[in-house]
């Protein structure tokens, strides 16, 4: 167990590391130049030769990538070239939006789907299975941020209950700043719980197909009984699986729905940063989301095998 | 009831009556802006954004460019030209200190000239220092500042966010703190949310009349339309929405101020590239276009077409739209003329703004109509800077030149347009020369004409200040002479 | 086990409701993104800046847009749009990640491990802003939302292919053809290949759903297929500003974009049902 654990956490770290290369490298082919575009049209060239060099941007390619290598080593993630702020603090003040976002939204997405889902596995083939089944079919197709636009046209715009968009910030009041993050949530969560309970309940009933199952059942057990002591149990490993994918999902995903509700998220950070072409801050935030990606996949990895012995095998 | 009883309640009720007025007025602010700005120091970057905050609230210049676009005093209190034309000497204000304490004398004016128009200097706008030949100190409160030639736009350049003098001790920490004396300080930034600027007691001039304001940045139109229908936000200056303006118009809680900018709106064409080095080609673009419908289409209804790279709202302006008035007809004659009796492909570059994105898409589809395929490619800023701008790669683009007094881009070597004309060349040199106000008018139009006539880009409309706030503030700005947010004058009515 | 379930699969379809229903749906959008090729209610390359905004009539059914150009028209054109992206970025998963896949899973050893690591390296980018990225290089249009969402079907197809090739390997059939001599290319494709056909198709069909999606939300954030050609996503864009205003700018675009994709998804439901009874209950 030890050895397929240390094997897989030296991947892990490989994988890191060439996510690195690739993402140093894409940016690096990006057309567009920081320095000109900060001074704008009426810029002299020597000016914008002067920002470049403050900027350090005139250094030779490898030095600059070694010199953000070891940085993020350090996790230190250089200086945002339009902001001139330390990018960790960028990423923080964004966190303390993305975050909490794709938190609500998964305990909502969570909170919807597996009750849905365990009442249609409990009653497979009925009338209520098939129309659950039903609505949750037409979730997984509602694009969000679709979703979203007809959320606020109905709370925001119509009824006026909600605000449309922006931030607040935190310092304006918890209540303030959640309520701005109650559309998006919820616009984030439904068509997640509608893939989770899909999934949620065909892991479901994987188990309940499963001998000891049918032996429970023998014993007497009831069968809503058998789906909570048992088969919930069971099958929540495919379903932390998902939830874990899920989080990654939104965590980096909510660009588009932070682009539609104007938040100051991750996500926009980044778009943002993309057209700013302030590489060092994309560079920081892509790795940050790439490596939990990969540590959620290693968790759910490493657990596995605690769980399954005959996985570790495997490569 | 005596009279001493008699001047006591009167005296009294007096002070109810004031301070329950003290009580009601506000004297707090929050100003919705569309974009964020990278920094907030002025002297080294071009962000609109930037001016928008601090200029004339935090930053103050040796002038400073009043609401109606004139020149006024303001760290100088007052100047002389030698004769020659060549030599400024400005009379400083005394007794003004920067926000962080430090009183503000000759050499900090001196410092910051030289700062802008240093080698290693990162100044946006270094060209409006470019006259400059030397700086000197006389005493701590007289600068005298020697031109290479004269030059009679440099009061008004040194009016410019670019132009404003900042303190040696925090000229490298601008961009994050700011400190300069002006009637505001800067008080915190929460990065991709707002700005909070507060009122300097300190202040040498007339103080400010709000405490506080806050910037929000809201870049999102229909979300900019709900932060102001709720209270969030009480003004946007430069309101991104043009298709929510009827609807405050008709609110009476807000006033809606349609004002003017310095924002040319034009569609660029690169005339040294065929086919457009063709005269004839530009003016079929140019008759192609309708006007009106891309008003209407693309603004909503806001804005005033321009025949000419000229600003309505100056006195010297003349009315050329007629030159080139809409005339498909005419356009599709000019074609064959010109040897392309069924058109020709292109490609049409777009910036983001929803001018250019919008008035594309329109555009396009109009010179469809008389044979040209314009192939839409839409660009980040970054890449319309590298490639258009900077490397001259486009055949057609839109975008407005929102830089005020700007007309001499025409006469730039090496600009984007590449248009090359010596009569105009000799024009713009004349006006810069001359600082005679009918002498200049005179030259101005003459230069209006030539551009009206040569085509050297398709001149489509003056870029409106859509300004849309509560109804009960005064004293904002209702033209954009320059891109700021002057709030020296700003209260709330009672 | 025989190499094409279809004749057997024919009448078994009929009875499957999800099949039916998909193929229904998806044959209605088919053949409206062929019927816009020679016909729309109104030419969607012109604008009438007088007529816009209108609220759905009987001269324009799903109204009109901010430039007056008719939203019917508009949807019609613009599925062409969403099919040839999604159609063409499964293609390249296809073409690239089914011979990766089956690659691996006949060399096994550290070619299998290189792969699987890589399948992981893009797995572990967030897809959209990747996307972004490649548009910030590459600029947007359709040909890069392509490449973008292709290269993300890329690994789902090696990892499917690899899977399915994987569990055939031992079987009888396989170990009787090695024992004839026969070597692992020709066993791929004579052998392995047909036998996981079904499982690529259904597999191709839910790509092909997420891949519309896909193509709606680069489209949204600007980075699809530019104008004059229409796009669900970007007319969504147009819409958001305009909610207020004109509230069936945002309805129409949508709906089609949910009808477009449960379509698929039935479908992909049914054909997984009516292909291979075996994968009834996985996901």
């Amino acid at each position: 167990m030890l050895n397929y654990a240390v094997k897989r956490i030296l991947i892990g770290l490989a994988t890191v590391l060439a996510a690195s290369i690739v993402v140093f490298a894409m940016l690096e082919i990006v057309p567009g130049d920081p320095a000109r575009l900060m001074l704008g049209m009426n810029a002299t060239e020597d000016a914008v030769h002067a920002l470049q060099e403050q900027m350090g941007l005139n250094q030779p390619l490898l030095a600059r990538y070694f010199h953000w290598l070891g940085g993020l080593l350090t996790g230190d993630l250089g200086r945002s070239y339009t902001y001139s702020v330390p990018v960790v603090d960028l990423i923080v003040e964004r966190v303390a939006v993305s975050l909490p976002l794709a938190l609500i939204s998964l305990v909502l997405s969570t909170a919807i789907a597996l009750p849905v889902a365990l009442y249609s596995a409990s009653r497979r083939g009925t009338v209520a299975d098939t129309a659950s089944m039903g609505v949750a079919q037409i979730g997984v197709a509602i694009p969000n941020f679709w979703f979203a636009l007809l959320l606020v046209y109905v709370f925001a715009v119509t009824l006026r209950l909600l605000p449309a968009g922006g931030f607040p910030g935190w310092n304006a009041g918890i209540w303030q700043a959640l309520k701005a993050l109650i559309l998006p949530s919820i616009a984030l969560a439904l068509p997640q719980a509608a893939i989770l309970a899909r999934v949620a309940r065909s892991a479901l009933l994987d188990v309940l197909g499963e001998d000891y199952i049918r032996t429970a059942r023998a014993k007497g057990l009831s069968r809503p009984g058998v789906l909570y002591r048992h088969a919930l149990r069971n099958a929540l490993i495919p379903i932390l699986t998902i939830v874990g994918l899920q989080f990654a999902f939104l965590l980096a995903g909510t660009i588009i729905i932070e682009n539609v509700f104007y938040l100051p998220g991750l996500g926009r950070l980044v778009f943002q940063a993309i057209t700013q072409r302030d590489l060092i801050v994309v560079e920081g935030v892509v790795m940050l989301l790439v490596a939990t990606v990969i540590l959620i996949n290693l968790v759910v990895d490493l657990s596995y095998a605690i769980v399954d012995p005959r996985l570790r095998n495997r490569p | 009831m005596n009279n001493f009883a008699k001047s006591a309640l009167v005296g009294a009720a007096l002070a109810l009556l004031t301070s329950s007025a003290a009580f009601a007025a506000r004297a707090d602010l929050v100003l919705g802006i569309v974009l964020e700005p990278p920094h907030i120091d002025p002297t080294a970057g071009a962000a609109a954004a930037i001016d928008e905050i601090v200029y004339a609230n935090i930053f103050e210049g040796l002038t400073r460019i009043g609401p109606k676009g004139e020149v006024l005093p303001a760290l100088a209190e007052s100047w002389t030209l030698s004769d020659d034309g060549k030599t400024y000497t400005f009379k400083l204000h005394k007794d003004v200190k920067f926000h962080d304490g430090t009183s503000f004398d000759a050499e900090d004016v001196k410092f910051s000239l030289d700062r802008a128009r240093g080698g290693d200097s990162t100044n946006a706008q270094k060209g409006l220092f470019a006259a400059i030949d030397t700086v000197e100190v006389v005493d701590p409160l007289t600068v005298k500042v020697t031109l290479k030639q004269p030059s009679g736009d440099f009061l008004y350049n040194m009016g410019w966010g670019d132009a404003v003098i900042v303190a040696p001790e925090s000229a490298q920490t601008n961009k994050e703190k700011p400190i300069g004396t002006g009637p505001f300080k800067f008080d915190s930034w929460a990065k991709g949310s707002q700005i909070v600027i507060s009122k300097n007691a300190a202040y040498w001039g007339k103080p400010a009349l709000l405490d506080k304001a806050t910037f929000r940045i809201i870049p999102d139109p229909a979300a900019a339309t709900a932060a102001l229908l709720a209270g969030d936000v009480q003004a946007f200056p430069v309101f991104p929405s043009y298709e929510t303006i009827a609807q405050f118009e008709a609110d009476p809680r807000f006033k809606v101020v349609i004002g003017t900018t310095e924002g040319e709106t034009i569609l660029g064409m690169n005339n040294k590239k065929p086919p457009f080095d063709n005269l004839k080609v530009r003016q079929a673009i140019a008759h192609a276009i309708d006007r009106k419908a891309l008003i209407d289409g693309a603004m909503f209804g806001l804005g005033t077409p321009i025949g000419s790279f000229f600003p309505p709202h100056h006195p010297a302006y003349i009315d050329l739209t007629s030159q080139t008035a809409f005339d498909p007809e005419l356009s599709k004659k000019l074609l064959a003329e010109a040897g392309h009796p069924d058109g020709f492909k292109t490609t049409l570059k777009l910036p983001p703004p929803t001018y250019a994105r919008r008035g594309g898409e329109i555009i396009a589809a109009e010179l469809r109509d008389v044979g040209i395929q314009a192939e839409i490619v839409p660009l980040e800023w970054a890449q319309w800077l590298d490639q258009v701008f900077k490397n001259k790669d486009y055949d057609m683009t839109i975008v407005s030149h929102t830089e005020p007094n700007d007309l001499n881009i025409f006469a730039r070597d090496d600009y984007y347009f590449n248009y090359d004309n010596p009569a105009f060349k000799d024009l713009i040199k004349q006006i810069e020369a001359t600082s005679d106000d009918a002498k200049r008018t005179e030259l101005y139009q003459e230069a209006q004409k030539i551009l009206a006539t040569d085509v050297p880009a398709a001149f489509l409309f003056q870029l409106p200040k859509t300004g849309v706030w509560d109804a009960k503030i005064e004293g904002l700005w209702e033209n954009g002479p320059i891109q700021a947010n002057d709030l020296t004058a700003v209260k709330w009515a009672d | 086990m025989t190499a094409s379930p279809w004749p057997e699969g024919m009448s078994k379809a009929i009875g499957n409701r999800s099949f039916v229903v998909g193929l229904t749906i998806t044959g209605i959008v088919a053949i409206m993104a062929v019927l816009s090729f020679v016909w729309t209610p109104y030419a969607v390359g012109t604008l009438d800046i007088a007529g816009k905004l209108k609220p759905p009539s009987w001269s324009h059914w799903l109204g009109t847009d901010h430039y007056g150009r008719d939203i019917l028209s508009m949807i019609m054109v613009g599925s062409r749009n969403s099919i040839a992206v999604a159609f063409v970025s499964v293609a390249i998963g296809l073409a690239i990640g089914v011979p990766l896949g089956l690659w691996a899973a006949a060399r096994g050893g550290w070619i299998d491990e290189l792969l699987m690591r890589l399948n992981d390296l893009v797995f572990a980018f967030p897809a959209l802003l990747s996307a972004v990225m490649i548009t910030a290089v590459f600029g947007p249009g359709a040909i890069n939302a392509i490449i973008a969402i292709g290269i993300f079907n890329i690994p789902v197809f090696a990892r499917v292919a690899r899977g399915a090739a994987l569990s055939l390997w031992p079987r009888e059939f396989i170990l009787g053809a090695r024992a004839c001599g026969k070597g692992a290319a020709r066993i791929t494709i004579e052998h392995v290949l047909p036998n996981i056909a079904n499982l690529l198709v259904v597999q191709a069909t839910i790509q092909f759903s997420l891949g519309i999606l896909a193509e709606a939300g680069l489209s949204y954030v600007g980075l699809g297929s530019q104008p004059p050609m229409p796009s669900w996503g970007r007319m969504l864009f147009e819409a958001q500003t305009m909610i207020g205003l004109a509230p069936h700018m945002a309805l129409f675009p949508g709906l089609a974009i949910v009808i477009t994709v449960l379509g698929l998804n039935l479908l992909g439901d049914g054909l997984r049902d009516v292909l291979d009874p075996r994968l009834r209950r996985e996901r």
